[in-house]
Parts: C-alpha cells; structure tokens; sequence
C-alpha cells in the first residue's frame, strides 16, 4: 500500500532563520498506533512527561501540519500523543484495497520515519506575571502550610525555572506546562471548585496550567495573571501554543490591578 | 429574510458540520448533535449538506417566518404544527410569510432540526458557523437563541408562496438510523478491563443520566473495572469516546467534548451510530456491541452513501419546482 505523495521533509518553513533555535529530534522512542474510533487515529510514546518525547510529538505535529494531507481534519498533539482526526469518505478514495485506518496508520508510521531530518521550530519564550497575593491565591496558604514552606520560598520555586508547554486541551487555551519542582507537587483537589476565576494559576501533580476562562477546576489555586489568554476574535486566539516556553514573574497586587485594568 | 423567535426553547441554536482545524488549541468542534439529521434537511431543501441548521431540544420555540421560505425538519419528532395543522418531518414545504411554527410535545427523539433553502445567516468564527457557547463566537451572537431574536436567511428566497404548501416527496431516513445495539470498537484501555466489567459493557445496559448534554452523556451502569489500575495522562479524545470514570461509571463524550482527557477509553461509538446516539433522551438505555475496524468503516460508507442517493433523489425532485435556481 502506497502513500500517495512522495514525502519529503519541509525543511524551509521552519528554518533557524524565520523562527530562531532549532533542535534536533531523535526518534529512538518505542510507540504505538491504535484507533480512537473509526475516524480518528492516535501514535502514542507512551504514558510519559518527557521533554524530549514532547518535542518528538511537536515536530510530528508540524510535519503533518506542513504536509496539509487532504482529508486530515484535526491535529491533537498531547504529552506524548499525537491524535489524527480524518474524513475517513474521503480519504477512501486513495486507501487502496485496505481499510482507511490501515492506510492512515502507515501514513503516520511513514511520517515518523522522514522526522529525523526535520528542525522544529525554535521554542517562544513567554514572560507570564503573576500576582501571588492570598486574595487572588486561594489554596497558597494552606500548601504552604502542608509543605512547611515561606510563602516567598514557594513563589520563588514556582517562579525559578520558565516551563515547557507540553499541550493545549480542557478549555480553549489551556496550556498544560510542567514540570514542577518536586518541592511545590501537589495533587488535585479532592472536590473541585464549580467556580474557578479566569486567569487562575493552577498546579495538580507535576503540572501547572492557568485557566483562561472562569470554569470549574480541580487545580490548586496559587496566584492570578491579570493576562488575557485567549482572544477570540484574533486570528490565532490562544496565546499559548503547544512548544512554548512560559515564565513566570511575581508581580504585587498593585501591579496586578493595574495590569489588569490597563490591559497593553 | 428569516425568521423571529416568538417563544424560546431550552436549548436552541445555530450549527453546522462543526469547526476543525483548531482542536490543538482546545477548541471542540461542537457540530450538530445528529450530523445525519443536519443534512436531511439540507438535502430536502437543495442546500449544500452542511449548511447551518437550528438544533432544538424540547422544549422548543415558537417561530414565525417573516418572508416565504422552502423549509423542512427532521431529527426528533416534537410534533410540529404551522398554523395549527401538524406537519410531517422529512419533507420539503414551502411556507408563506406570517407562518407560525409550533412544537407541541415530545413524540420521539431528542434534537430537532430546521432547515431552510440558503441556510440561516450565522456568525462565521475560526472556518465554521457553529455556535461556541463557551467562547461566545459562532451561531447567533454566540448564543442559544432568546425570544425576539431573528434570524436571517443566509440567501433570500425569491419564489412566492400563498399558502402552506407540502412537497409530495418524502426522505426515508430508516436506514440512516441504525437500530438495536450502539457499535463500539474498542479503545487502547480497554483490554485493562477486567472479566466482569468487560461481560458488563456488552450485556449490561447503560442509562443515561440526566446530568447529560452537547458536552456528555453520564451513563449509569453495574461498575466497571480495570484489572490493573493505570493512570493515564491527556490525551486526543473524539465523538463518541467512552472513558471509564473513578467512581466506576462511564461518560460518553459528545459534540461539544473537550479535546483531550485523561480516563481510560473503553471504547469509541463508530460513526455510523453517533446520529442514533444523539436522538437519545436522559433515562433511555444504550446497550453496546463490540466491532471491528473494517465493518465500522463499512457501515459508516454505506451510510454516506444512502445520504449520497438522497441528495441527488431529492435535488432531481427539487428541479421540477424551483425552476430559477
């Protein structure tokens, strides 16, 4: 079974020049390909937070992107998954004899193949502030208390190191970013909130994440952004994409206010 | 061109095919619930299959045309009137201005939907019209539909219509409905399921909830259980996914999931069941039978191909009316 194109690496867009750093991708990790219904089709690396499979799902993500194969619908890169939604009628019409999913499956499996000449993209850097302040903080105090922690010494651990976003999912632009600092892990909460404010930063096991809209949640709250994450009416409405690199910046409640009410 | 809201249902709202492209940001899809009924409708009135329709769950509202318009409804049975005479879903009719639409009570199904000739007028948002209530973009203003909101027609109607009028040609949908148990293949988890919880998914039945919505249905069920239990990270979830919760029951993920989740997947509804699946009410049963990648592909090709057949019937019957078209 024949792919239809002759598939070749798409070097050009992504090149140092129009996108900063690049790295290289190894592609020694096992994996495997299963169907998340008949339309639909997922290469999973296994159940595992790991920057360098993160970065193996993102330049698969690009690649297909680049590749724009007629009949793909959707791209959901995750941790370590990368997901395919297809229109299966129409990528009937060149499979071949063999099902669809046979043909996507080798499809992906070719892709992941051509990855070792491709360069990502370089990672955005993204400076976040964060007003730590306990009226904007409701679960801080306590964490701190659990964990026998300054207040200042948790800020400065979560404020320490700038985080990877390893994937987009819940809510319109939520960034799933890690890891955290063994010192500041904390789980879920066991009830979740029914209301959580928009701009909320959260963290639940190793991750941490910020709520762009107000919306139930389970993370433990640990400060605010005054930052407006996703903009509906932009062309690229998140401000967090997949890849990017996030760091945090302690700012007062002042600060916060005036942030806040004189969005730049 | 179009039509006011006299009345306004639970939950009525603009939709189309729904919006891809931007699942990787969290953005869902949120297409029409019934995907087959969506394009009955648009079939019968000569519209491209996925021209925007309103969605509308029981109650529904009170509409009145303010122009002639070639409508048709198909879906749920809410036993429709216009001006008081009932009115037969599948079927092209021409209406007058001043025509009132009404939806008296809930004979069977869940969703309801409205076409007319040139689709309703929605915002377009990010490729697709359908409505995002969550980012308030899409359908109407981003919103269900409220009393005193009118909605346009997307093309003006340019025939004149004295009185009601039905076209004497009906869609038999039957067969786009299969019958009898949901199809589900299986998901990467659910070879972790243990003997008893996988006899359970194909003998057991599973109720819907009536925390239920666009979003989820929460299925009440014996309890079901890995053999191992495995933590799973997020990951790419779809229509029809069914994700095994901690406490033991199952929710299955409709038209407005979200993206990504991180519960083990049991299994996905295959295509061809979905439109069934949507025209479920909270309390009615879903028993679920395993199958195969191949068969679900067939089954959901010779539904596209039925829809297909459909389309050129009716465009052909179509013809002999809509001279100027």
């Amino acid at each position: 079974m024949g792919l239809k194109k002759n598939v070749e690496p798409k070097i050009a867009a992504f090149s140092s020049a129009n996108l900063g750093l690049t790295c290289s991708v190894e592609k020694s990790f096992p994996y495997r390909i299963y169907p998340i219904g008949d339309q639909a089709i997922t290469l999973d690396f296994g159940n595992l937070i790991k920057d360098e499979i993160n970065a193996q799902v993102m330049a698969l993500f690009y690649w297909l992107k680049e590749e724009n194969l007629h009949g793909i619908k959707d791209i959901i890169p995750a941790y370590s998954t990368i997901s395919l939604v297809y229109d299966a009628p129409m990528i009937r019409k060149w499979a071949g004899n063999g099902s669809v999913y046979q043909y996507m499956e080798q499809y992906l499996t070719n892709a992941l193949q051509q990855l070792d000449l491709l360069a990502l993209p370089g990672n955005r850097e993204l400076r976040i502030p964060v007003c730590y302040h306990q009226s904007l903080a409701p679960d801080l105090l306590e964490l701190c208390q659990e964990k026998q922690m300054d207040l200042n010494e948790f800020v400065a651990i979560h404020t320490a190191t700038p985080y990877r976003v390893y994937m987009i999912g819940f809510l319109p632009g939520f960034a799933y970013m890690g890891s955290l600092d063994e010192r500041i892990v904390a789980p879920r909460k066991l009830t979740p909130r029914t209301h959580v404010a928009a701009g909320s930063v959260g963290i639940a096991g190793v991750q941490t994440g910020i709520y762009p809209f107000a919306s139930p949640g389970g993370w433990q709250l640990i400060g605010q952004t005054p930052m407006t994450l996703f903009r509906a009416n932009d062309d690229q409405p998140s401000l967090f994409q997949p890849g990017d690199l996030v760091q945090f910046e302690a700012i007062s409640i002042d600060q916060f206010y005036q942030l806040k009410n004189n969005p730049s | 061109m179009g039509v006011r809201v006299l009345k306004s249902g639970m939950a009525d709202s603009l939709r189309d095919a729904g919006r891809f492209g931007f699942q990787h940001l969290g953005i869902p899809p949120g297409g029409a619930m019934d995907n087959v009924a969506m394009q009955v409708v648009n079939i019968l009135v000569g519209n491209p299959t996925g021209a925007v329709v309103m969605e509308m769950h029981y109650p529904a509202p009170q509409l009145e045309f303010n122009s002639p318009a070639l409508m048709a409804l198909s879906g749920a049975d809410f036993q429709a009137t216009i001006d008081g005479v009932e009115i037969a879903l599948n079927q092209p009719m021409l209406v007058p201005t001043g025509s009132v639409i009404k939806f008296n009570k809930p004979v069977s199904g869940a969703r309801c939907y409205l076409g007319v000739k040139g689709g309703f007028e929605a915002d377009e948002w990010l490729g697709s019209k359908t409505t995002n209530n969550f980012a308030v973009r899409g359908g109407y203003q981003g919103r269900n539909l409220q009393k005193a909101d009118w909605v346009a027609f997307a093309k003006p109607f340019s025939y004149e219509v004295e009185e009601p009028a039905v076209m004497p040609w009906t869609a038999n949908v039957r067969e786009l409905y299969p019958q009898g148990p949901c199809y589900l293949i299986p998901g990467a988890e659910y070879d972790l399921l243990d003997v008893a919880s996988k006899q359970c998914l194909i003998h057991e039945p599973f109720q819907i909830a009536s925390n239920s919505n666009r979003m989820g249905y929460r299925l009440q069920s014996a309890p079901m259980h890995l053999g191992e239990y495995k933590e799973c990270l997020s990951s790419g979830v779809g229509f029809g996914t069914l994700q095994l919760l901690p406490d033991a029951q199952t929710i299955l993920l409709m038209a407005d999931h979200q993206t990504t989740a991180g519960y083990p997947r049991l299994g996905h509804v295959a295509s061809v069941s979905l439109p069934t699946l949507a025209q479920l009410n909270a309390g009615d049963s879903i028993r679920f039978q395993l199958i195969d990648m191949n068969t679900a592909e067939s089954l959901y090709a010779a539904q596209e191909k039925h829809l297909r057949q459909l389309k050129n019937a009716c465009n052909f019957r179509l013809q002999e009316y809509l001279s100027n078209d």
